[in-house]
């Protein structure tokens, strides 16, 4: 017997597109055709289109090429319009926010100005797409889950390139738009303001970054390991409980004494999933505003116990030793 | 080709042998690095220095197949003894035209250490390097830079091993001669210059980063860091010492993230020229907290000015005796020092040989004291 539909499951459905429901506005706003692809199909459902890319989707398109393409062409211009020095520098390259003695003013444009104008389509951009989640789920009269969930993540999008920088009075404090520079900026972030990892948002963060990790993982491992009683008809299972889910409940009670219900279990996803860029930015937002060194604040509150021991190698070893000079 | 029967036991018995095969694989091959460990041993292993507490995470690994290698510079370096003078010898600037260095010693002493930065500097070119290809009476004359310079050299050698003692001799006599950055060659490697703006386009903070260069140690960190710190006696503390600060960005004097990643970029270099981490000064969940520092950290602190003492005092006053091809790329600026010039990747230069053993001369500014 064929499997359907998996990862990397040979067999894949390909016939007639299915249209799926036709209401009023969906006859002129999506596009007429749908195809199958079978390499998509490796990895989920075959069938491509149609798309509703709708007016939001259309804006969104159309400000976040041009964002991308101001970051990009500055990023040409800084290695003089050299395409070999692009592909080879790409990663190092960025387009910087201003320097910081320009507070919360325009800058010109080879200082930041750029950097300005691309983050302002950037934002249309983003705010546009997240329109477009909550349209589309009201067209097919959906709640607003993946909407809400987006928002958290512009939450945290918000924080670092809006909010934060107007708290702080210089727009400076925004994240460069590079591969290397934006991990330089989490760095030298961290650092500024005292080790991060005593930022107990930050910590907080982490616990549900990791948390929705563990979670995806042990729930995608129950259902898979009871799809052969219909545990993967999950809606089916949430109004009309079977072996499936008992199985799977079960299992669970006999690992840890407790178990989450077919239905609860993504609420515990979602929460978990959303609450990482919530807590994560209210972190943020509070570095270098309210906190401006999260280890002296940990050390006030005590939770940055000092280690017993000498600093130095010469307590622990010699140089000479390390090196086989002596023995 | 093969009998019947054996191909109707076959057909007859079909077996999946696919799944035993990658079974008795893998366990073969399981087995087979299992036993390559068990008799060669772990090819890959490292040997940490602690340098911290326990708990911190304070220590710095390396391979011991690297740390089995002696630096060979080590192996090749030029020393000889000084001829402990006896009295009543005639002195280098009575028997020598133009002495204006090193006049008070014995001719021996003299002819000693002349040889010897022959063979530091310049083996190559030998003494017409520095004096030209002239008689021995001419050797007075002034003509070359290179001459120039190396008297200059001299001095902030002799002013190294005595004003900066504390760090040159930290953990043990060492010092420092020609040699310790030189190593053969006429311009010793791992020297700097200014870079200015890397990236065209772009103004302040965007012009001076985000590019592979060798000041930055081909990080995206900026590339003007040694400029700032090292030369410009730049401020490398980024840190607010109380929790909490009324103070904004665009204030002068306020330090930013950028300002940590211009020290963070000069303390990657730091790192990468000693061959350490940067666990072996700092603790590094607070990296400002003199309390949690190792006593490295105030080695490193007096090699930080002593560097500042060099390019200013010695290295960039020079600018005018250089030729334009010893000069910088983009400034004509003078050739500068920092940590690498003369630690190579060495935690210690030359791994704490004492080179200056030999040479009392270039010890001090003063009288040297031959024993």
């Amino acid at each position: 017997m064929a499997e359907y539909q998996n990862i990397f499951t040979q067999v894949q459905v390909q016939g007639k597109p299915e249209w799926g429901m036709a209401t009023e506005n969906a006859e002129h706003e999506r596009t007429r055709k749908a195809g199958f692809s079978t390499l998509i199909g490796w990895i989920g459902n075959a069938q491509l289109g149609p798309v509703w890319l709708g007016w939001t989707g259309m804006v969104s398109l159309a400000t976040g090429i041009l964002a991308l393409n101001i970051i990009g062409l500055n990023m040409l211009a800084q290695v003089g319009w050299s395409i070999p020095e692009f592909i080879r520098q790409l990663f190092w390259l960025a387009l910087e926010p201003p320097s910081p003695e320009y507070g919360l003013s325009i800058p010109p444009l080879q200082d930041g100005g750029w950097y300005i104008i691309a983050s302002f389509f950037l934002l249309i951009s983003v705010m546009s797409w997240w329109a477009r989640t909550y349209l589309l789920a009201m067209e097919h009269k959906m709640g607003k889950h993946v909407f809400w969930a987006f928002g958290s993540a512009i939450w945290l999008f918000l924080v670092l390139g809006l909010f934060r920088p107007i708290l702080m009075g210089s727009w400076s404090e925004a994240v460069p738009y590079g591969i290397f520079p934006h991990l330089d900026w989490t760095t030298a972030f961290s650092i500024r303001y005292g080790n991060l990892y005593y930022n107990p948002f930050h910590a907080l963060s982490i616990v549900f970054l990791y948390g929705s990790v563990l979670l995806f993982a042990m729930h995608g491992a129950t259902i898979l390991a009871v799809t052969r009683y219909g545990g993967d008809r999950e809606l089916e299972q949430i109004v009309d409980r079977g072996t499936a889910t008992e199985r799977a409940a079960l299992f669970w009670r006999w690992t840890m004494g407790f178990n989450a219900t077919m239905e609860g279990i993504h609420r515990w996803a979602w929460w978990f999933a959303v609450l990482t860029p919530i807590t994560g930015g209210i972190g943020i937002l509070l570095t270098g505003t309210v906190v401006d060194n999260w280890f002296i604040w940990a050390q006030e509150h005590h939770f940055a116990p000092m280690y017993d021991g000498s600093y130095g190698y010469e307590a622990y070893g010699s140089y000479e030793t390390f090196i086989g000079q002596e023995n | 080709m093969l009998p019947n029967w054996f191909n109707k036991w076959n057909r007859e018995n079909p077996t999946n042998i696919y799944g035993p095969a990658i079974l008795v694989g893998a366990a073969g091959v399981a087995v087979t690095v299992a036993a390559f460990l068990v008799v060669v041993g772990q090819p890959f292993k490292t040997e940490s220095l602690q340098t911290g507490p326990r708990g911190t995470g304070m220590s710095r690994p390396e391979f011991v197949s690297d740390l089995a290698k002696p630096d060979p510079s080590i192996d090749v370096m030029y020393t000889e003894a000084p001829y402990v003078p006896e009295g009543g010898e005639a002195k280098a600037s009575e028997i020598y035209q133009n002495v204006q260095v090193l006049g008070d010693l014995t001719e021996d002493n003299f002819n000693r250490l002349m040889l010897a930065m022959t063979d530091w500097v310049a083996p190559e070119q030998g003494c017409a390097y520095c004096h030209g290809d002239v008689e021995i009476e001419e050797y007075g004359n002034d003509d070359l830079y290179t001459k120039v310079v190396a008297r200059r050299m001299i001095q902030m050698t002799q002013s190294i091993n005595e004003g900066w003692d504390g760090h040159v001799n930290a953990n043990k006599q060492v010092g420092v001669t020609c040699y310790t950055c030189h190593r053969g060659e006429n311009v010793p490697s791992d020297i700097w210059f200014k870079m200015g703006a890397v990236n065209e386009a772009a103004g302040g903070w965007a012009a001076v980063q985000n590019r592979v260069t060798v000041q930055s140690q081909y990080t995206s960190l900026p590339s003007d860091a040694l400029e700032t710190f090292l030369l410009d006696y730049g401020r490398i503390g980024v840190h607010n010492l109380e929790a909490h600060v009324a103070e904004y960005p665009d204030e002068e004097g306020v330090t930013t993230w950028q300002d940590t990643e211009r020290t963070f970029s000069l303390m990657n270099y730091v790192s990468n020229s000693l061959g350490v981490n940067c666990v072996f000064c700092h603790n590094s969940r607070a990296f400002y907290d003199p309390e949690q520092v190792t006593p490295q950290w105030s080695t490193e602190q007096l090699g930080i000015g002593m560097v500042q003492e060099i390019n200013n005092e010695y290295l960039v006053p020079l600018e005018d005796v250089y030729p334009p091809e010893r000069l910088g790329p983009v400034f004509a600026d003078a050739p500068k020092a920092a940590c690498k010039t003369c630690h190579k990747g060495y935690q210690q230069p030359l791994q704490g040989t004492n080179v200056i053993a030999d040479w009392p001369e270039l010890a001090t500014t003063g009288e040297p004291v031959y024993e």
